[in-house]
């Protein structure tokens, strides 16, 4: 199978509309970015309390948010995971001294909403030796017999099966009949010793706001080393005004990927960044096999001018610039529908700046060519006073290479 | 077939069972093959669950002490050469920043020993400097080599206690490691996979674990006022006094130094009081301290012990007849709190107190969430990527695949090999690793196509193919690996899993897509002289 053969596409005269539609897509992510402040920083960055709670039944939002912003001072939001029973719940820290206590009211905040109870072990999050300490007094008085040793596995089992056949919740303890090694007698002393709490902290973040400032500016600065490596490479491999349009297209991405972040109100986080820097090194692929190509048409010595050559390496290219990113594509897709919500951030920022990546190799990078090109030949024009012939002077230098 | 194809073959074989050894080992059957899978494999924290914490060691803590110190053995050193002195005093550094500031405040020394008081201190103090602040005043500032010295010596010790803690709480595969420069950011970042109950941890780790054994003066007293009260407001020569533990106000005054510290313990375990049941720590005296404490219990008989955890009286039993080597500490509510402490004890004090930075904790139910989510996204991602590959490019899509699947073998067996964590951005690697190693099988193939087309030979095109796209390989493997490798230096912990899956999935993909493919290629022209359609 062959799509692309052959294409024609005057990709170079119908630069504008295109060109615009970047520069709209640009402007379109600064002006949100200029309205909600900058970017909206996830917890890494920010700093924060951070809670990812699993609940039993579909929770109330409202119930939850009432009862914590009473407590704590500043902004508390509390927002569903889509298609889960699940909290996110994230409060500001302002100083470090808040660090612990925030985190400790927040969970107190919820045992206080679902009532749990002093006497009995919350089963659901109860680590292995509370578990173990509560019920192996309780065994013994029963005249349970089971060996020290056998019990511990046993509780290890336990959590085992809680954990990783059940997402850390039971319906109710009869479930526990399918571990193996269970007897009635300890399902028994377990139904007594201990209750089915109605929610589960799955995940705590606490970073305090010196941590995220610090690391804020060392992610501006390792994308800027990124792109500034970009244009050193590139520069020499090729000349340096290749590796100028290279960067000013990878840089179009990246500000677009962070300009639709903003405009969908996603944070910012730690590996978002980590998606943006492999972008930066990504999408520079696609722009390098166009340059290679043109590189390669100038030395054949092909006719034409400048926009003949850059249009026809970037249709004699076309399928492989499409082929790999589609497949790359793919691979983040995938990510982005089941690689759930930790990684979400994460594969939008690869699904948009793959997309954004191809296109501004053909329609960013090559122009620019084009234009520097035309710029320099204006002024070969004007110095020599009068029509010299249209030799490209990239193409002369790059031959005797 | 020639020789060299065979050698060749015969390398990618090699590679092919060395990587699969490494991920695997040689398995007898399928338990063997899961054990050694995990075994070789490690998981983050965030795929096994566990918690990272990274701490603050409140070095200022340690700068005080210092100076304490040094004010007790000035007072004793000037008592000695006959100094009539008129009071020591030292400031109050509050943050990490101005710890060096610590300052020790000199009055009243008499002006004709005022030689021989600059002598015991530049012979006995080489640490500090002493300048003169008016005729008989001095200040005593700690030299900025020393202060450094105290600042690393103080955060390598802490590092040593809480290594110790944690050994002994049997967390195996836990790391403790400074993050930053010990003399600007003295931080300690510790990592515990595995671990389900941080709030435990948070607390032994925190603990001071300060133990002293102090002679009571007097007391207890209701309020700190009833106490200042008695003596009229000033308290009496070589004395301090403290607070007790518990929910009524308590206060004693201690004789200032105390009989014996945790420094002198030579074991500490939790036991049950035969009384009334409740859970004790009770520890063990060295010989030497016990032969002290043995004197001292001897002569202070019907005398009050306060036992000091912390800067707090746990408790002030009366000493009913001479003890020589062992003591109790009450107050733990329950086994595992007495446990804790007899655990905190043994591993010995922490020099400064330290407070939390940040913590991350993961449940095991996340965790095991996230491997199957990964697990997913890789499988989807890889059928996507092959499918499209045996559609588009035929047969030749069958030699993309194999490539393909040694590429994610060598790179899972080489994070084996070098012992690297698998971390959820990891697993993002090498899914993300695979859509990225296929371009340079596209870039080969569509060359090859393109040769063809212009009228090669089918050898001739796949040749031409092979070498000129290596170029343009290169060039997009050195962009990538460059920003992986800024990605590296930044990151964190979890990003960094990221970047080195990247980066050696790169490096791999070299050697798949264009040596590995080009020699499947070679095998499958080898046996027929003329080939004239290729399937591409």
């Amino acid at each position: 199978m062959e799509l692309f053969r052959d294409t024609n596409f005057d990709f170079m005269g119908n630069k504008w509309p295109l060109i615009g539609l970047s520069l709209l897509l640009t402007a379109a992510g600064l002006v949100s970015l200029a309205v909600n402040g900058g970017p909206t920083y996830g917890i890494d960055f920010k700093g924060g309390t951070l809670l990812y709670v699993k609940f039993a039944e579909k929770p109330s939002e409202e119930a939850i948010r009432t009862a914590l912003s009473r407590k704590i001072k500043g902004e508390v939001s509390v927002v569903a995971v889509q298609g889960t029973n699940e909290l996110m719940i994230q409060t500001e820290i302002k100083g470090e001294q808040e660090l612990q206590s925030t985190r400790q009211t927040i969970e107190d905040t919820l045992a206080s909403v679902y009532s749990a109870s002093a006497d009995k072990l919350n089963f659901t999050g109860a680590p292995a030796q509370r578990l173990y300490d509560r019920i192996n007094l309780p065994l013994q008085k029963g005249g349970v017999f089971i060996a020290d040793e056998d019990l511990r596995k046993l509780v290890v089992e336990i959590l085992k099966f809680r954990d990783k056949q059940k997402g850390g919740m039971l319906a109710n303890f009869d479930e526990l009949s399918a571990v193996p090694g269970m007897t009635p007698q300890v399902l028994n002393v377990i139904k007594q010793e201990s209750y089915l709490g109605k929610y589960l902290v799955r995940n705590t973040e606490v970073v305090g706001p010196r941590v995220g400032n610090e690391l804020r500016t060392k992610a501006l600065l390792a994308t800027l080393y990124a792109l500034g490596g970009m244009l050193i490479y590139v520069g020499l491999r090729f000349e340096f005004v290749y590796g100028f349009a290279a960067v000013i297209a990878v840089f179009h991405d990246t500000i677009i990927t962070i300009g639709l972040f903003s405009l969908f109100h996603k944070e910012i986080s730690l590996t978002v960044v980590a998606a943006l820097l492999t972008l930066v090194g990504y999408s520079m692929n696609d722009t390098i096999v166009v340059f290679d190509r043109i590189r390669e048409n100038l030395q054949r010595g092909r006719k034409g001018d400048m926009t003949d050559i850059v249009n026809r390496s970037v249709n004699e290219t076309l399928s492989r610039t499409i082929m790999t990113s589609s497949l790359t594509l793919l691979t983040a897709v995938a990510l982005w529908l089941f690689g759930g919500q930790v990684l979400n951030g994460f594969a939008f920022a690869l699904v948009v700046g793959i997309t954004v990546g191809t296109y501004s190799s053909i329609f960013v990078a090559s122009p620019i060519l084009v234009f520097w090109q035309d710029f320099m030949k204006k002024r070969g024009d004007n110095s020599r006073a009068g029509g010299a012939t249209p030799v490209v002077p990239a193409a002369k230098k790059l031959a005797a290479k | 077939m020639e020789r060299s194809l065979w050698i060749k073959i015969g390398t990618i074989v090699a590679v092919t069972l060395i990587c699969i050894y490494g991920i695997v080992g040689i398995p007898k059957n399928q338990k063997e093959l899961v054990d050694n899978f995990e075994k070789n494999i490690k998981l983050g924290l965030d795929l096994k669950g566990g918690s990272q914490l990274v701490l603050q060691v409140q070095v200022q803590d340690a700068f005080k002490a210092e100076a304490d110190q040094v004010i007790d053995r000035l007072k004793t050193e000037v008592k000695t050469a006959g100094i009539d002195y008129g009071s020591f005093d030292r400031n109050e550094p509050t943050t990490i920043e101005t710890a060096d500031k610590i300052e020790i405040a000199v009055k009243g020394v008499p002006s004709a020993k005022l030689g021989d008081f600059r002598k015991i201190v530049t012979e006995r103090f080489p640490d500090w400097n002493l300048t003169s602040t008016s005729g008989t005043d001095f200040k005593l500032n700690i030299k900025t080599t020393s202060a450094l010295e105290l600042r690393k010596k103080t955060v390598a010790s802490s590092i040593r206690t809480i290594e110790s803690r944690i050994d002994g709480l049997g967390l195996a595969e836990s790391s403790v490691q400074q993050r930053g420069a010990a003399e600007t950011e003295p931080e300690i970042l510790i990592q515990m996979p595995g671990v389900d109950d941080p709030a435990r941890i948070k607390q032994i780790l925190q603990t001071a674990a300060l133990l002293e054994l102090y002679e009571v003066q007097e007391g207890p007293f209701a309020s700190r006022d009833q106490m200042m009260n008695q003596f009229n407001g000033i308290l009496p020569m070589g004395t301090k006094p403290m607070r007790g533990m518990g929910t009524q106000e308590s206060w004693f005054l201690l004789k200032r130094a105390p009989v014996i510290t945790g420094r002198d313990l030579r074991d500490s375990r939790a036991s049950q009081d035969s009384m009334n049941n409740s859970w004790v720590t009770s520890f063990v005296l060295s010989q030497d301290a016990s032969r002290r404490f043995g004197a001292f219990t001897e002569a202070n008989v019907n005398k009050r012990l306060a036992i000091v955890l912390d800067n707090q009286v746990r408790s002030a039993p009366t000493i009913q007849s001479k003890i020589t080597d062992n003591g109790q500490i009450t107050g733990a509510a329950n086994q595992q709190e007495a446990n804790d402490l007899a655990l905190v004890l043994r591993a010995g004090s922490l020099p400064a107190s330290v407070i939390y930075l940040e913590e991350r904790t993961v449940g095991p139910s996340l965790g095991a969430d996230s491997i199957r989510e990964g697990l997913y996204s890789g499988l989807a991602g890889v059928v996507a990527v092959v499918l499209v590959m045996l559609v588009y490019y035929k047969k030749s899509g069958i030699n993309a695949t194999i490539a393909l699947i040694l590429n994610a073998v060598i790179l899972i067996a080489m994070l084996a090999y070098f012992g690297a964590t698998l971390t959820l951005p990891g697993i993002a690697g090498i899914v993300l690793t695979i859509g990225m190693a296929v371009d340079s099988n596209v870039l080969i193939f569509e060359r090859i196509r393109e040769e063809l087309r212009s009228g090669k030979s089918v050898r001739a095109a796949i040749d031409a193919g092979f070498s000129r796209a290596f170029l343009t390989i290169i060039d997009t493997h050195v962009t990538a690996v460059v920003s992986s490798a800024f990605l590296f230096i930044f990151g964190t912990t979890n990003v960094k899993g990221f970047a080195v899956t990247l980066i050696i999935g790169l490096l791999a993909n070299l050697f798949t897509a264009v040596f590995v493919s080009k020699v499947i290629f070679d095998w499958e022209l080898s046996g027929n002289k003329k080939v004239t359609t290729l399937s591409i």
